[in-house]
């Protein structure tokens, strides 16, 4: 949860923020020490880790045939892997010297061995493959379940959440779980079955040896801690310095525009210099510290070798060894610490995964809105009914009060307001993305609370301003509300809604894949409300275009309003006087509130705001 | 990368450094099979204790060393690649400020700020990477080899066969794998384009009842992504196994070969320990290539990225300031003048504008007004000299905008853009970027002017005021006002509005007309608008139809000379439509 919060504070674009902490994650992960620190002392990270672990668990449970077999064939590869060195061992106490060697005793050990590395390495392959298989299907399921849950949000939860951020938690932190899933398969247990078979040989060939062996191992973790804890303190520096960069990075780049209109390139870069000098002085010490660990557990492990080959030798004197028998115990001590470095940087990744499957189950496990009544609503005639309606998105903030209005069927509804005056909560109560808090809104007399939402939406057909088109075909963008739509069904909506003479045009007609910076803002409007045409339901939400579209193209999508609230209930954001004008009933909305209510004439002669934004139209003209 | 290695040329020293130290380090390594083979060969069987003590404190010796070496190379090569990537990010900063409109459109602003962080992180990451370990594992794996030849030339074959045979396969598990990855990576992005489109659409989507098809969707990518991270995953899970069988089959002929060499007397058996020590020694290093290989490459498509942000020149030369240019403006000269300019944004063939003339004289307000992609935007920003017209001529003060020295023809103008970009600190912070120097009482002037009174007094600290990132602690209108503040604070001669009241509703938007036409001196003022209203009083105005001129006048004249014109004014003020003169009225029945 705190990463979360942490984010949010530093985030302006969440996109850009998924890449550069991707980065940073990358950056981090190449030098040993460094992560883990930055996300170890996060203090609910202990906490909620188990907790979130037992989560995880539930998910890997549907495979867990898999992950037996897995740790099995992990028990079986690691075993036959470190009695290899043994086998090696015995063949060279074969060949102590001249005219000593039997070399059908060597061979006789050298035919075992290859059985047996054939055999290990059959067993790591099957293991791998498996284990690719857990994670990723594991990750997969957990996405699965996020996009379902995402379906039934209640859609105060998703306004609340950047997009970016959720998208981040679906993709990118899930993956961040499989990668730790699978290093922690792959290692983990292997790992752990290393160091206890190694333990088990070394003490069986020889005790001391083994003792100074295990003795040592403590000295290594010190030194990696010691290091690591330093580190931590400059990495910290650097992510805070590397986060202000970057703030400044994306507002000046960003307004690089503006940074030239107004001349302040120099200072710009003067600002940038300051912090990128800063940075660097904490770079470096970040990167050079953290690239101590590994130099410094190697020479742990060097002295272990040292040891070894001392005490082996006194113990060959003594007659306790034989220099296979050294040899072995090198070889083991030689790769003694790695199992243990393995296991420390699956810890790290683990915790990492753990850190971001907690944010994709705190999605997971968001309340879901309402389960929806059994009941549905059949083809309405268009007569809604809102009664008494109080709103507002927080608690203590009221907004819509004591809010009511009846809609005969065919009626037309005007919205009007300066820009961000709520029109939206509007179109939130009518589709039901949000309940009213008292109050009710019917449609042919039920209250939409009392049917399912499906079943309610079915009946309304909304064109937005920010249309909303996918990267498909165009019939797929037409046909959204109707797949089964035959072509020349989607045609005669096409030209109806004056978008075919656009889309007969276009290389491949209906089959012209669209992208969204392929069409002007105008065309994408004219294909939203040819889906409605499409569907043509008995009422309609629709928004009027401001400014960014141009003369004609406005016409033409004024023609095909038109031509679809013929005979339908309609509530419309508008802009345009005449549309205002010829309306059954304004709403007038200002700040989120609806302030004034009735006809174009009862408003005026009420000379109140309405009147006042009217005649503000005409006020340039004197100007 | 090699256009980025300038860069590493004052970290000359440590960048020789840094692998020296690493060579000496694997040098180090290589040592101690030696040391060992000694041990055995010459401290137990002749059962010399002593010699075997010495020899330990030459193991200990050698990993005293090789932490010290290690160390040495760390630090040089940190400090050389953070000094690196420290200088490049300067430098493309630096270059990104010195690039005009053009560059930036081509590039895009994303992509910069891509290039500034991950891309220079990720190329940091390279050059540390490389300076410490692109020698050190070839120099052990041959090195090994070498000292196995010194050690038995006929056991020493077995290196040289086996080690060829571990890069051809290693290295082709990688080849074959990276395109692989490239596609699942494809796999992911597709997976998240559609999450992200569920997010942004997911009001459509629910308005259309889409949910199931949502999810059988997500299902089919989410499905072909596990199945293709599962494929790659099976050839990389080959790697270990087949190196395995392989260094151990070769260890296996080793041990054989060596058998009958010390059968015949030709090896002892502590050489043959140490054959089979430089065997571990090589799987090791080889499999650290493979991971280093993968990081690189990935480091090189990013240095490589960089690299092309810095070699993309600026298209734009200025005089020197002393130059022959630099004769001063004309008195009584037009404020601006376009004679026949046309222009086309770099990489589009098509003329965004073209054909352009006309003269603002000064003090003038002249207003430009046409449909989106008209050209409206492209005629103002020639006048700053944002583009340079790729034909015909445009001047300010009866002199060429080419003519001016860098950064004097800026300091005339007041700009206004159209997104209305704020940046973090305070309101006065923002408002200081159109004149450095600017008192209280002249940034309120300003900000008065604007109709931004009630922004700057609605807060707690006036105009100390914080502004957070993209000033989003700001509506629309409150942004548009104040950036409409900072360009009068500088007292431009030439004030730029382009189409930046938008968020303004028409009360607000009149005032504030009125209010920088009853500023004092003789401001020259461009209006961009989709709003007739906006321009209606200007003194003259420009019609724009795809980007050609189709009216040049005033309103009145314009009402009667004008198509286009009339036509857009009409459609926003339908009542003033005389009953006889329905020219698009077919399209609204």
């Amino acid at each position: 949860m705190s990463a979360e919060q942490e984010n949010k504070a530093a985030g302006s674009q969440p996109e850009e923020r998924v890449e550069a902490d991707a980065a940073a994650s990358k950056q981090l992960k190449n030098s040993p020490s460094g992560r883990n620190k930055e996300d170890v002392t996060m203090a609910e990270d202990a906490a909620t880790g188990t907790a979130t672990m037992k989560k995880v668990l539930r998910y890997i449970g549907k495979y867990r045939f898999l992950l037996i077999f897995s740790i099995m064939l992990a028990g079986i590869s690691v075993v036959l892997q470190l009695y290899v060195p043994i086998l090696f061992g015995d063949a060279i106490d074969q060949i102590t010297g001249p005219g000593q060697v039997s070399l059908s005793a060597v061979m006789h050990y050298l035919l075992q061995i290859v059985v047996l590395i054939v055999i290990a390495a059959a067993a790591t392959f099957v293991m791998n493959v498996i284990n690719n298989r857990l994670a990723y299907r594991t990750v997969r399921d957990i996405r699965a379940r996020a996009i379902r849950r995402i379906q039934i949000l209640p859609l105060s939860y998703l306004d609340a959440h950047s997009a970016g951020d959720i998208v981040q938690r679906i993709i990118a932190d899930t993956d961040q779980i499989s990668d730790g899933l699978l290093l922690g398969f792959q290692q983990l247990f292997t790992g752990v079955i290393t160091i206890i078979a190694t333990l088990i040989f070394m003490f069986r060939k020889d005790i001391w040896i083994s003792l100074i062996v295990v003795a040592m191992t403590p000295v290594s973790f010190l030194v990696a801690r010691f290091i690591a804890s330093r580190s931590y303190r400059m990495f910290r520096k650097q992510t805070t310095t590397r986060g202000q960069q970057t703030a400044l990075i994306n507002e000046m780049v960003g307004g690089e525009k503006v940074v030239r209109a107004f001349g302040y390139e120099k200072r710009a870069s003067e600002r940038f210099r300051q912090l990128n000098q800063e940075l660097k002085k904490y770079s470096q010490s970040a990167v050079f510290f953290s690239s101590l660990t590994n130099p410094s557990t190697r020479a742990v492990n060097n002295v272990i070798y040292a040891l070894v080959a001392l005490i082996g030798s006194w113990r060959i004197l003594a007659g306790g060894m034989t220099v296979g028998g050294l040899s072995v115990m090198l070889s083991y001590a030689n790769q003694y610490m790695k199992p243990f470095n393995d296991i420390s940087s699956v810890v790290t990744e683990l915790q990492n995964a753990m850190a971001c499957a907690a944010r994709v189950f705190a999605l997971i496990e968001a309340e879901p809105q309402s389960p929806d009544p059994e009941e549905t609503m059949p083809a309405a005639r268009g007569q809604v009914d809102i009664e008494n309606v109080a709103f507002s998105y927080d608690k203590s903030r009221s907004l819509i009060e004591n809010f009511s209005l009846k809609a005969e069927p065919g009626m037309r509804i005007a919205i009007v307001g300066p820009t961000g005056c709520g029109k939206t909560t509007f179109i939130n109560l009518l589709m039901r993305f949000y309940d009213v808090d008292s109050g009710a809104i019917r449609v042919d007399g039920r209250d939409i609370r009392s049917v399912s939402r499906q079943s309610l939406r079915r009946n309304y057909g909304m064109v937005l301003q920010d249309t909303w088109l996918r990267d498909a075909t165009v019939r797929e963008n037409i046909a959204v509300g109707r797949p089964d739509a035959t072509d020349e069904q989607i045609i005669q909506a096409a030209k109806e809604a004056h978008s075919w003479e656009f889309i007969r045009r276009m290389p491949e007609g209906l089959d012209t894949v669209i992208h969204d910076d392929s069409l002007s803002q105008g065309q994408k409007q004219l294909l939203c409300i040819t889906r409605v045409m499409l569907t043509l339901p008995p009422m309609l939400i629709l928004d009027e275009a401001t400014s960014s579209i141009d003369t004609r193209t406005e016409l033409e999508i004024q023609a095909a309003f038109e031509k679809l609230m013929q005979g339908r209930t309609s509530f419309i954001v508008a802009h345009r006087l005449s549309t205002i004008r010829n309306a059954d009933c304004i709403l007038v909305m200002r700040q989120g509130h609806i302030i004034e209510q009735g006809t174009h004439e009862s408003l005026m002669a009420k000379g109140g705001f309405y009147a006042e934004l009217y005649n503000s139209q005409f006020a340039g003209i004197q100007g | 990368m090699k256009r980025l290695m300038r860069f590493l040329k004052p970290y000359r020293i440590p960048s020789i450094l840094a692998p020296l130290f690493k060579l000496l380090e694997a040098l180090m390594d290589l040592f101690v099979p030696l040391v060992v083979a000694a041990i055995i060969d010459n401290g137990i069987t002749r059962r010399d204790m002593h010699y075997v003590a010495v020899c330990f404190w030459i193991l200990i010796l050698l990993a005293v060393l090789g932490i010290a070496f290690s160390f040495m190379a760390q630090w040089f090569a940190a400090r050389a690649a953070v000094g690196f990537s420290t200088d490049v990010r300067q430098a493309v900063f630096d270059h990104i400020q010195e690039m005009s409109y053009s560059e930036l459109d081509t590039l895009g602003t994303d992509t910069l700020i891509n290039r500034m962080t991950s891309d220079i992180n990720q190329t940091q990451n390279g050059v540390n990477m490389s300076l410490r370990l692109l020698l050190r594992s070839p120099f052990i794996v041959f090195g090994s080899m070498i000292l196995a030849f010194l050690i038995d030339v006929p056991s020493a074959i077995v290196f040289a066969v086996i080690i060829p045979l571990l890069i051809l396969v290693v290295f082709g598990i990688m080849l074959r794998s990276i395109p692989l990855y490239r596609r699942a990576q494809t796999a992911l992005d597709r997976l998240l384009g559609l999450t992200r489109e569920n997010l942004t659409g997911v009001r459509v989507i629910r308005a259309f009842c889409r949910e199931k098809e949502e999810i059988r969707e997500f299902d089919e990518r989410n499905d072909a992504l596990t199945r293709m991270n599962e494929f790659v995953g099976r050839l990389s899970a080959l790697m270990n196994p087949v190196t395995y069988v392989m260094i151990n089959l070769a260890t296996v002929v080793l041990i054989r070969v060596g058998a009958i060499r010390v059968g015949s007397g030709a090896l002892s058996q502590g050489d043959v320990v140490a054959l089979y020590n430089y065997m571990a020694q090589i799987t090791v290093e080889l499999i650290k290539m493979a991971s280093l290989i993968v990081t690189l490459n990935r480091s090189l498509a990013c240095a490589g990225r960089v690299a092309d942000v810095l070699d993309t020149k600026t298209g734009m030369t200025y005089p020197e300031a002393a130059g022959p240019a630099a004769s001063g403006a004309k008195t009584g000269a037009p404020a601006v003048e376009f004679r026949s300019v046309s222009f086309s944004y770099a990489g589009s063939g098509e003329d965004a504008v073209s054909g352009i003339s006309f003269r603002a004289e000064k003090g003038q307000t002249i207003g430009i007004i046409g449909g989106t992609g008209s050209g409206k935007s492209t005629v103002v920003n020639l006048i700053p000299r944002f583009y340079d017209a790729t034909q015909g001529q445009v001047l300010v003060d009866g002199k060429d905008v080419r003519d001016y020295p860098e950064g004097s023809l800026i300091q005339k103008m007041g700009v206004v853009p159209q997104k209305a970009v704020l940046f973090e600190g305070t309101i006065r912070s923002n408002l200081l970027w159109g004149n450095e120097n600017a008192d209280d009482e002249q940034l309120m002037a300003a900000v008065r002017t604007a109709q931004a009174s009630e922004v700057v007094e609605g807060k707690e600290d006036g105009l100390d005021s914080p502004v957070e990132q993209n000033g989003r602690n700001f509506s629309g209108g409150q942004r548009q006002r104040l950036t409409i503040a900072r360009a009068l604070v500088r007292k431009p001669e030439i004030l730029i509005m382009d189409d930046s009241a938008s968020a303004l509703d028409f009360a607000t938007d009149a005032r504030l007309r009125q209010a920088v036409r009853h500023l004092p001196g003789s401001m020259t003022v461009f209006i961009v608008s989709q709003r007739a209203s906006s321009i209606r009083g200007a003194d003259q105005i420009l019609v724009l139809d795809d980007g050609q001129m189709v009216g040049l006048g005033t309103h009145d004249e314009l009402m009667r000379s004008c198509r286009v014109y009339q036509e857009i004014y009409y459609s926003q003020f339908p009542e003033e439509r005389p009953k006889s003169a329905v020219t698009s009225g077919e399209v609204m029945a």
